[in-house]
This record gives C-alpha cells, structure tokens and sequence, in this order.
C-alpha cells in the first residue's frame, strides 16, 4: 500500500512539474535516495495531522494546513496559493493555516512541491491548475474514507465545510475524523475542477496570513535570526566588479571588539565579530584592503554609453521581428518621425539588505537566507559546504523584499556558507551594509533604442523600424533563452507589440558590459514599455491624432490590450478637461499574461517641478485569487515604476558604482505619493500575472503626461536629470 | 555598563558606548522587531521612541539613550491592540513588511502628539521609506486609527 502510494504521489506531482515551464533555476539538483537519510513515510513527514496530499494536512480538529512552496515578500502568495486548494477542498476558510513546504522534504521526495522559484509573477498562474487539483484530489479522498467507514457508494457523498454527507440518511463525518483513513488511499488523478462561476472562495478578498506578525514584530526575517553563541559577519566586496583582493592587513582590527578574525575571500573580504553585526562592521571599515581592479577600472557610464552606441549604429544586428517590407515604407513616407531612447541601471534596494545565516556542523548545515529560491539556496549550500544536499536543512521565512534580486542571484549564501565553514558548530550570521547592496546588486540593464516610423499622407502609420542596444541579463546564466544573437526576453514588448503596423523590421544588438545585470521587477518590461509608449505617443503627435485615439486604431486586433486601455480612459475621465496647468499622458502594455495601461495626471510649474496628480492604473490578469493582493501589487507597482522613472540611475565611474545609499539612490516617500486609482478588470478565461505587470505603463505615462504639460519630450531616464521648465 | 530601559525593563548592558542603538537592541536585547535599512538615519525602519519622540535608532550611539525611555514595536502593545496596528490590519497595508514596524513607531510618536493629524502632517512625520510602496495604505490606516482613539 505505502508503495503504490507513493508512486501515485510522485506521478501527480510530475506532471505538475511540468506546468511551470518558464524560469527554473539554473543549479543541478541531484535527486537522492530515501537511503541517505532514512525512509521517512509521508505521515511522519508531518508535525500535525496526518498528510492528505503533500500539500494539505488535515488535523483532527478539522484544521487545516495548506502547504506554501513559494515565498512570501509581499506579493501575497502565502495567502493567494492556499486559497487555489481551499476552493477545491470543501472546508471552511477560517479553518485554514499556511505553512511553508520543507525544502529538504521537497528534495528527499522528488521535488513533490513542483518549482520553489518564486519570480515571473508566476506563483499563482503557474500553479493554480496542480494546487487546485490537491484540493480537489484531497476532498474526493476525505469523502472516500466517509463513504468507506459507512458502508455506502461515494456517489452518494458529498462534502462541503469540512463536512462529508451521506445524502440519503443525511449522516455525517468531519473531515478531521476521516483524514488518517482519507490518507492511506491513493490519491486519484485529474480529479474535476469546478467551473470559475461556482468558485466561492477564489475572487473574494480575504485577508492575508502573514499581516498580524508584521505589525508586532514578531515576523522573523532571516536577518532577525538569533541562535545561541552566534557571530556575525560584515563583508566589503572589491568596489569594481571583476576584482580581485591582493592583500589585505588586518593589524588595526585585530585588537578592536569583539573581532574573532578576518576572512579574505577572492573579491571580498569579511570580519567576524562576536556579540554584534556592530563591532563586525566597524572592523571592516577599519581593514586596509589593496584590491587588483583588473581592467575594468578604466569602465564608466560614458564608455558604456560610446558602448550602447555601437551597437546602434551598428551596420547589421541580428533580426527579431521582421514583417513586410519597411524599406519600400519609408520611401513611400510623407513623414517620418525618428528617436532615441535611453534607460539607466538601476538597483532594487530591498529593504532587507542581504544576509544569511548558517550553522554549519560535522552532520548537517543549516541555513537562512532571504531567498526567493529555496532550492536553489539548498544547493548552493551542498555545493559550497562540498556535502551532500541531503544534509542541508534551508529555514524557510518570509523576505522584506525580492524584486527578482535573489532569485537567480544569491552570493550571500556561498559567502556565508564559506565564512561558517571555517568555524564548525559556531553560527554565523552575514549581513551586507546597504552600501554592498547599493554597489554589488544584479541591475536593471542599461539600454538604448533607436525607433524610426513612417506615416503616410493620410496620417496613417505605415512602418515600425527598432533597434535596441542592452545588456542581455540571460547570456551568461540561461543560454537557452539566447537565440541567434537574440535575448528573447529583452526584446519582449517589441517584438510583441500587439499594434498593427502593416511593416515591421526590429532588430537586437546585444551589448554586455562588466556591470553584472540582474531581472528587477518587471525585467524588460520596465524600460521597453517606457520606449514604446513613449514613441507612439510622438507618433501620434507627429500623426496630429490624439494619443489614446490613436492607440486605439492600432489595437484593433489586440482585443485585451484594447478593453484594458479603454477601461482606463474610461476611468480617468479621459474625455473630460483638467483644471489649468494639469495634464494627462496614456500607456498601455501587455506583460506576464496580464494586460494593464495607465492614464497620470500631472503637472509642471514655472520653476519646472513636477507634480504627479492622480494615477489610474488597470490591470486584466484573467482569473484573480484575492483581489485585494492584486490591487496592493498594484499599488506597489506605482511607486516602484515612479520611483525609477524619478530618480532612479545607477551610474558607473573607475568600474563601479557611483550611488551608495538612500541619500543618492533616492526613493520615492509618502509626501510624494499621489493619489492611485486602480482598476481591476479581470476578464476571466487565463490566468496572468500581478506582481510586475503594473510597472510597466508608468513611466511612459507620466512622460507623455509631461509632454502634454510642456512640450518636452523625454528620452532618457530618469526625469531627476531634466530641466523641465518649458522651452 | 549602560543602563537601559527599554519598554519598561531596565537592563544593564556591557557594550562600547558608541554603539547604535539598533545593534544594542537586536543583537545584545534580541528585539529583532527594529529593523536594520540603511544605517544613515535615511530610510527608518529603524524607528523607535525615546521618551516618546520618534528617533532612528541606526545612527545614535546607546550611551545618548542611557537613562531615558525608550519604546520599541515590541512595547507599543502586548498583543497588537494598538490602534494603528488594527487599522494596518484592516487595510492589509503591510507587504514584505520590513520597513513597518518603523512607520507603525514613526506613526505611533505623530498621533501621541496630533490625535487627529493632516495629510500635511503626515506627509511631515512619516519620512521612512517602503520600497514595496504602500504609502497610500498607510496614509489611509493612519487616518482610521486616529478615528478610533
């Protein structure tokens, strides 16, 4: 029985797997035998009631655990993903408690969990189909055991708030008195799903799990870690990247507090302190360090710029998109409108900087680590500690902030993982200062794009020609997503535009510099859209046709694009005139399943200061599993895309980075917060994403809204660098 | 020594003088609920209070907090009962929710000394920064739990 269970279990779960195609990490994770650590029986997996499915656990007092593969850093998964089982399994939402699945139980049981990966604005769209079918395969196997212990067909069973009854005598089981008998049947597959229209617990609001702690206090982040005898650690990287350390003289440092010793690593050095990260961070900046720079010394954002250029004016790039015949076009052209178009690095600054912690023993290595990966730090850890991953336990927790920063990226953990080797049995916590964060990140690319159009006498757009120039961020970590010299995640918004032009010639000259670049919140949905939508915006201009009009005519074939935009406009009063002085400016863009576009108000005074007035901001992603989430990602979405589009710029001098903390690397605070409006229309039928979808029209919109204001087209970003006071 | 009194305990603490009071709270009094952002008294999430005013712990050496009161998130209720960590409930504000305890203190401090505070005010006190941006929530819980009270 044990055995055909597990079988049974193992092929669901394969099957799930392969649902969540798109980013997987890029580590070997070596399956291992029960023989390595012990055949542990699904039952004994469990601290609490006995195991249903892998991801539902039903206690006997009818409680229920769902179990959370992804991670929470405030996109609302650890509520959204329950809430996909919770509709199929039958019970009560207020029965329902969220736990993170383990990922050395997730490893020990052939990756049972399906991916770990939490980025792509996936976790919900990725996997609602296998988490609603744990539910329902959960509710069919309670109502089984019910039928079972009666005496009497299923068909005559039915279940619903973690009540099975026996219809026709009109008896009943608690779920909670069925699951240990519920949990020895095989687990069935495909089990029916119900029909969107009968759904009772998806599209209704519910509060998220994970907000009582994170007013207290009381959640712990993997910075907060505490365990007895710890020390700590401060680390300082060579400030260019590519560098190496040459020597380091630790004799000041030695003698200071709480120093335990220095640890040179080949591009960083580390101190190890007892008693606090304090006295670990005064000793590092204490230490005299000589750094080989390399040859990247001689970098900085000019060079990478004459760089970018390059591959502009480059005589042939690869194509990604080439439909008619542009050339003729452009003859033929009444007009013709030409651009080009810059985007800077930028940082994500989470506001939990890096860190982990790591107990590593003789037996076993413990880790903690602000990962949006957990397999991925599971792995990391075996190969840096060089055991074998069945020894390593990842801790899960919640993370103050991700943003694509940790995901495919996290260094931390090899380096804290190094430093605690040195020191079996003693705990060891890393933390990076937000100077090493703010210097040493994974960046947004820089880009540069030239887009040319023609228009026909009519004022008809007739041609679209793109080049782009940008640092592909997949080259060196995923190759698979490079094609002919193409990046096909960096020409996304371009090469997918939906706007109907009836000649299309788009090319990609990839242009990688020393800079180490990273997916940030919406990748390259960030700064495409901004060049996009800002174009057809001069489009329309040059066309003498008002922009969202104008737009429209474009997506006539592009149904969603077309409702989203609409929706919005109809939101945002589009029609309606604005008090003196203030104005709109429109973006639409497509981006991870989901469709959104924003219409901003703002306005431009004599001393050219900006002021952003009302944001209206859509977004159809299909299906929605709490609304509410959706709309505070949202939300978030504003401020991280008008952030960036304000004052958001990496720059490069001597091959690193010039910004360092909050006072040059300036976010946007509430006094600037203008008032948001968002629009949630989902249409149903597929299931997009809600976490970066948002960004994307922002910054366009508010640079067509600043047009509008003063004639002053931008073409670079951010808008801190502009002199916006009108001609 | 240096003597401590932190949400009503005195504590007697053997630390150099010029350490920050977050570490002395996090790393010596285990109140982890202070979070550590930028270290240059620029982002708050560090934000406690001393005898009642909202000050960044990230940047004052312990020895200027010996002797005076000092209140961490851990201190503003026993249970979360304080009325904007209720009106942050309601309107779900926090996300990944590092920076909140810091806005919930720099809050806490504004509505001690204006129950009834303006966006203005607002705007004025609550200088930290959330990175998940959820400045409108925050704006709106502030306004709840000043309704309450």
């Amino acid at each position: 029985m044990e055995q055909s269970l597990k079988m049974s279990r193992r092929s669901f779960l394969l099957r799930s797997a392969t649902v969540s195609g798109g980013l997987l990490l890029e580590v070997t994770l070596p399956a291992y035998s029960s023989a390595e650590t012990g055949t542990q029986t699904a039952a004994e997996s469990s601290s609490n009631g006995p195991e249903v499915t892998a991801w539902v656990l039903v206690n006997p007092d009818d409680s229920v655990i769902i179990r959370v593969a992804r991670v929470e850093m405030g996109q609302g998964s650890f509520t959204g993903l329950p809430m996909l089982v919770a509709e199929e399994l039958g019970c009560d939402w207020s029965k329902i408690q969220a736990e993170y699945a383990s990922t050395s139980e997730h490893l020990r049981r052939n990756r049972i969990f399906g991916t770990m990966l939490t980025g792509g604005s996936r976790s919900i769209r990725d996997s609602h189909e296998y988490l609603r079918q744990a539910g329902a395969a959960a509710r069919i196997m309670l109502t089984t055991a019910a039928a079972q212990q009666w005496g009497v067909p299923v068909s005559e069973c039915m279940a619903a708030n973690s009540l099975i009854t026996h219809t026709p005598t009109k008896r009943q089981l608690r779920y909670g008195a069925v699951a240990a008998e519920a949990a020895k049947l095989d687990i069935p597959q495909d089990p029916p799903l119900k029909d969107p229209t009968d759904w009772t617990v998806l599209g209704q609001s519910a509060e998220r799990f994970d907000i009582p702690d994170k007013v207290t206090g009381k959640t712990q982040f993997a910075i907060d870690t505490k365990l007895p005898g710890m020390l700590y650690a401060s680390i300082a990287h060579c400030p260019v990247f590519g560098g190496r350390l040459k020597s380091v003289n630790a004799d000041k440092v030695n003698k200071m507090r709480g120093v335990v010793k220095v640890v040179p690593l080949e591009d960083a050095v580390a101190v190890v302190a007892e008693e606090s990260w304090w006295n670990a961070h005064q000793a590092v900046r204490a230490l005299s360090i000589e750094w080989d720079f390399g040859e990247n010394a001689n970098v900085s954002s000019d060079s990478i710029m004459e760089f970018l250029r390059e591959g502009i004016n480059l005589k042939k790039a690869p194509v990604s998109r080439d439909e008619g015949d542009v050339e003729t076009a452009f003859a033929a052209a009444a007009k013709t409108v030409e651009a080009e178009y810059y985007a800077p690095y930028l940082e994500h600054a989470t506001m939990e900087p890096q860190n982990c912690t790591v107990l590593y023993t003789d037996d076993r290595v413990d880790v903690w680590a602000p990962s949006q990966n957990s397999e991925a730090t599971a792995a990391v850890t075996a190969e840096t500690a060089q055991v074998s991953i069945a020894k390593v336990e990842v801790h899960k927790v919640h993370l103050g902030g991700g943003f694509g920063r940790r995901g495919l990226f996290i260094e931390f953990v090899r380096q804290a993982v190094r430093i605690a080797k040195t020191m079996p049995g003693k705990p060891l916590k890393l933390i990076w200062s937000r100077e090493e964060d703010i210097q040493h990140g994974r960046y947004r690319p820089v880009a540069l794009v030239r887009m040319k159009a023609a228009l026909d006498a009519s004022g008809e757009p007739t041609a679209w020609s793109v080049r782009q120039a940008d640092q592909s961020i997949f080259s060196a970590i995923r190759p698979s997503l490079i094609k002919d010299g193409i990046d096909v995640v960096n020409v996304r918004t371009f090469a997918d535009a939906p706007y109907a032009f009836p000649n299309i010639h788009m090319e990609y000259a990839m242009r990688n510099t020393h800079v180490p670049p990273g997916p940030w919140r919406a990748v390259a949905h960030t700064h495409n859209p901004y060049f996009r939508e800002s174009f057809i915006d001069e489009l329309a201009h040059a066309a003498g046709q008002e922009p969202y009009q104008f737009r429209r005519k474009l997506l006539a074939q592009a149904p969603k694009d077309l409702a989203i935009l609409d929706a919005v406009a109809k939101a945002a009063d589009w029609e309606k005139s604005l008090p003196e002085g203030v104005h709109r400016g429109i973006a639409v863009q497509d981006a991870y399943g989901s469709y959104t576009a924003a219409v901003i108000e703002a306005s431009v005074n004599a001393e050219g200061v900006l002021k952003v007035h009302r944001v209206v901001v859509g977004i159809d992603c299909g299906y929605v599993a709490n609304p509410d989430s959706v709309r505070a990602q949202v939300e978030g979405s504003v401020v991280f895309g008008l952030t960036a589009a304000l004052y958001g710029e990496i720059t490069i001098k001597d091959g690193r980075v010039e910004q360092s903390n909050f006072h040059d690397y300036k976010m946007m605070r509430i006094a600037e917060m203008p008032k948001v409006e968002v629009v949630l229309k989902p249409s149903g039928g597929f299931w997009g994403g809600a976490g970066e979808p948002g960004v994307a029209p922002l910054a366009p919109a508010l640079c067509n809204a600043i047009f509008a204001a003063t004639g002053k087209r931008i073409r670079s970003l951010p808008l801190s660098q502009h002199d916006l006071r009108k001609a | 020594m240096i003597a401590l009194t932190v949400n009503g305990t005195k504590h007697n603490i053997d630390v150099s003088s010029d350490m920050r009071l977050l570490w002395v709270l996090r790393d010596i009094l285990g109140l982890t609920g202070t979070k550590f952002g930028c270290g240059m008294s620029l982002c708050g999430a560090c934000t406690v209070h001393l005898d009642g005013e909202a000050v960044r712990s990230c940047v004052m050496p312990v020895s200027v907090a010996a002797g005076k009161k000092i209140t961490t998130i851990e201190g503003l209720s026993e249970d979360g009962s304080h009325a904007l960590q209720k009106a942050w409930v309601e309107h779900q504000t926090p996300q990944c929710g590092y920076c909140q305890t810091g806005m919930i203190m720099s809050a806490a401090a504004l509505l001690a000394k204006k129950p009834q505070p303006t966006d203005a005010d607002i705007d004025e006190s609550l200088t930290n920064i959330c990175r998940c941006g959820t400045y409108a929530r925050i704006r709106a819980a502030i306004h709840t739990a000043a309704k309450s009270v």
